[in-house]
């Protein structure tokens, strides 16, 4: 049994005051009324390690997450960087982590109020809430390592690096943004951050990032290149119903692919609750099925994700195959900018409020004495600069011009063919000027 | 059947002269036809009249593009160069020479590898190639079609099968949302350089499921191209050409051509992927067709040329985009327009054509553009009914009469 998988619920590096998802699950299914005979998929059955103030029976908890951790893990002893000392990660880790946390969160606010503002249209899905998330996983990553997201993308994107005026300006559409602004907020790409999307659809990007981390064994075993990289995919809740992720999940056990499927479990799926979507809400649990390890991490905490995410990009890399890694997490705001967010409990949301994973860790920090306020401070002055420049950088960029339309359909030009007059289509000048018919 | 063609220029009634100049090909002295079974004559179908058209040399690369037969080159035909190959065998030779050629082309599709492909087109490739490079997946179209676009994404250039073009249905999702798409949405950074392939078409009594045509769903899609092969040599060249494309290229196969056998060049070629081939240069009709409708077409074409019509037959190849070059001097020269596909009536192919033609020849059409196409029934299984799904010669010979009148 892998220490890490276990520590990942065992430890709580981060003291929180208020009772932790551990202690209490005051998620409530809406239509279920204290009066009515318990579903079969009610609340109190689930998450076995949910039952309130017992240490014993968390560590039993911690037992049932780590039940479907695979033989290969098990035999893995990971060198814990808390086994020497009683922290996870050095100050300029945690500067680091802090400062993309923060990042994450000023520039969705500050998209927010872009939108309202008129600056940015369509669906726009935030994440506040979940930063923990991309910032534990992310940060671990290499230049040349994989992202694939879904629309909830744009932290993704700033975390892999991406620079925030890019993704501002793609959100405001402008040429200047990181996809010409032909992507919009669901497309957030970068071929050289190795941003690979960006889905509008969910499941869609599950097969991207197989393919990606499928092109990187090739590389490795065919191509004879050093090739360690690995692809991490993001997906929610709800795609974990969706046939494209089991297909997935199969393949890269078959195949080994070194790639992380990443669950940013955060109970909703706009307006539907995953308990009342999934028959088995456990979806750690489907990893074994398939013959990978299966992970359950709180995923407002940071250093939980980001050991459990040490050790599966590990895995990854040494050629030992797929990881799947069940985040808990929520998010504070609405599906989308476009909904009223009237269905979840004020509780639920008042609970996880309190469990905010930038607050939890800026205590971490000044509680270690890893950093002090001064400091924060001035990465989240830094920040700020850093959100208001990007705005202003979109505001001037400029708006597409009419000959950009046609230019990004085909790489190969000639697919638009040939024109009564025997010359490609994409030859004839005023085509590329935007005139042209076509 | 062979890919031949009989040229009768001399017996037809008409007395026009004939724009097919006979001295390229060893015609013999016309015969009737039960002598003339089997045909040993075998013509180089990318034969373009001389009227100088300025695009075909050197389109497609410095290789020997679209062999078009100049009058040297044919007489060669003689000493019988080249060799003979199956439709199959012709796109086997072609992924075989694409992946000697460049380590990142991998096949993935179902069965391709240890079972040679269901119909035998990556026979001997697992073997040669391993098993990482020809994959063999799970049932899961539009995940390994996905998985297939993240390679090409990354850097390989993956073909990937369809066992039949039906089941690519499940992989829509995928080729719709992102193998069309992905090239826009990432404003050009990241390029999707897949093939997909497949047999479709109406066979022998496969029953509905197993006998569509999804050219006419795919066309809509922006961003990728379709082709469709008809004869060993096209297969050849159209497989090297998509994969060599760094747009995404959907290649229909057909699933009764596949052991049409032809002669074709030892040399390597490539052919055009956006050009129209010119199977019979004529004068009365243009009859555009593609795939297996180009067999019946050639079958009508007999009959016609029997009763004293010229056809002008060109297989369009290219289903998108459509080469309006060769179809435009086509229509310019007879007036008259024949479409004749295996689509569904409703939203295929055909229907596409004739608004394109409409739109850019309108002023050259002495009548309306008359478009054969199947049946909108989905196949049935009796052979009887099957039959009268799809278009017959009898039906053709029907409608050019009728056009020509």
């Amino acid at each position: 049994m892998s220490p890490a998988f276990a520590a990942a619920n065992m430890i709580q590096p981060l003291n929180f005051a208020a009772p932790t998802r551990s202690k209490e699950r005051l998620f409530s299914d809406p239509l279920k009324s204290p009066n009515t005979t318990p579903f079969a998929g009610s609340t109190h059955n689930l998450r076995s390690h949910d039952r309130p103030n017992s240490w014993s029976q968390h560590n039993r908890s911690a037992a049932a997450a780590v039940v479907g951790v695979s033989d290969l893990v098990k035999e893995k002893k990971t060198k814990s960087a808390y086994s020497s000392s009683n922290l996870l990660i050095t100050k300029q880790e945690g500067l680091e982590l802090y400062e993309d946390l923060v990042l994450g969160r000023s520039f969705e606010d500050m998209c927010a109020q872009m939108y309202y503002r008129g600056k940015m249209f369509g669906f726009v899905h935030l994440y506040n809430g979940q930063e923990a998330v991309s910032s534990g996983f992310i940060k671990l990553l290499r230049k040349d390592d994989c992202v694939v997201s879904t629309y909830r993308d744009h932290v993704h994107a700033l975390s892999k690096g991406v620079p925030a005026r890019a993704v501002m300006s793609e959100l405001f559409g402008k040429t200047t943004g990181c996809c010409r602004g032909q992507g919009g907020s669901m497309h957030m790409f970068s071929k050289e951050h190795n941003v690979l999307g960006g889905f509008a659809f969910i499941g869609e990007g599950i097969p991207i990032a197989t393919g990606a981390a499928f092109s990187m064994k090739y590389k490795r075993e065919l191509l004879n290149e050093n090739c360690d990289d690995v692809t991490v995919a993001f997906f929610g809740d709800g795609t974990c119903n969706n046939g494209q992720f089991f297909e997935c999940l199969n393949m890269a056990v078959l195949w080994k692919l070194p790639i992380i499927f990443v669950v940013e479990n955060n109970l909703w799926a706009i307006g539907m609750s995953h308990l009342r979507a999934t028959s088995v809400p456990e979806i750690w649990k489907k990893g074994p099925a398939f013959g990978m390890p299966g992970v359950h991490v709180d995923g407002m905490d940071v250093l939980k994700v980001r050991n459990v995410a040490m050790e599966a990009i590990t895995r990854a890399r040494r050629g030992e195959g797929p990881t799947l890694v069940e985040c808990e997490t929520y998010r504070f705001r609405g599906h989308s900018l476009a909904d009223p967010d009237e269905l979840r409990d004020p509780a639920e949301k008042t609970h996880y409020a309190a469990r905010d994973p930038i607050k939890a860790f800026k205590k971490y920090l000044l509680e270690n004495s890893l950093a002090d306020e001064a400091e924060l401070k001035a990465i989240e002055k830094k920040i700020d600069e850093l959100v208001e420049d990007s705005v202003e950088f979109a505001d001037q960029s400029c708006l597409p011009t009419r000959e950009q339309l046609l230019q990004n359909v085909f790489s190969d030009p000639k697919g638009f063919g040939i024109g009564p007059d025997g010359s490609y289509r994409c030859e004839d000048p005023k085509f590329t000027e935007g005139t042209a018919e076509v | 059947m062979a890919a031949t063609f009989q040229s009768l220029g001399a017996s037809s009634s008409l007395s026009t002269p004939n724009s097919f100049d006979s001295k390229l090909f060893h015609v013999p002295r016309p015969k009737s036809l039960a002598e003339r079974k089997g045909g040993s004559l075998f013509v180089r179908s990318d034969l373009f009249p001389d009227n100088g058209s300025k695009l075909k040399v050197g389109r497609a690369g410095n290789l020997a593009v679209n062999a078009v037969a100049t009058k040297g080159h044919s007489s060669s035909t003689a000493s019988k160069p080249g060799h003979e190959v199956l439709l199959f065998e012709a796109l086997r030779e072609g992924l075989d020479e694409e992946m000697q050629r460049d380590p990142c082309v991998c096949v993935i599709g179902e069965d391709v590898g240890h079972y040679g492909g269901s119909y035998k087109v990556t026979k001997g490739l697992a073997t040669k190639y391993g098993d990482l490079r020809v994959l063999d997946t799970p049932i899961a179209e539009n995940s390994f079609t996905g998985m297939g676009i993240g390679a090409a994404m990354t850097g390989l250039r993956p073909v990937i099968e369809g066992m039949n073009m039906g089941f690519l249905l499940l992989a829509f999702n995928q080729i719709s949302n992102n193998c069309g798409m992905l090239h826009y949405t990432s404003g050009g950074q990241f390029t999707i350089p897949v093939v997909i392939r497949g047999p479709g078409g109406v066979g022998r009594q496969l029953g509905a499921e197993h006998s569509q045509r999804l050219e006419s769903y795919f066309q809509s899609i922006p961003g990728i191209q379709m082709v469709a092969c008809s004869t060993p040599y096209n297969a050849k060249g159209l497989m090297k050409a998509a994969i060599r494309s760094e747009n995404p290229v959907i290649l229909f196969e057909h699933v009764l051509l596949y052991n049409l056998k032809e002669r074709i060049p030892d040399e390597e070629y490539v052919v055009s992927l956006e050009e129209a081939e010119m199977v019979r240069p004529g004068e009365h009709i243009t009859i555009l067709t593609y795939s297996r409708m180009r067999y019946h077409v050639m079958q009508a074409a007999k009959t016609l040329v029997n009763k004293g019509y010229d056809p002008e037959v060109i297989d369009i190849r290219s289903l998108k985009p459509f080469d309006l070059f060769t179809i435009g001097n086509s229509v310019k020269k007879t007036h008259r327009v024949l479409i004749v596909e295996e689509c569904m009536r409703t939203g295929g192919i055909g229907a596409s054509l004739t608004a394109a033609i409409n739109e850019n020849f309108h002023d050259y059409l002495d009548a309306p553009i008359v478009c054969l196409s199947s049946q909108d029934v989905p196949t049935p299984y009796a052979g009887t009914l099957e039959d009268w799904t799809v278009v017959q010669p009898a039906q053709i010979v029907t409608a050019v009469e009728q056009l020509c009148r």
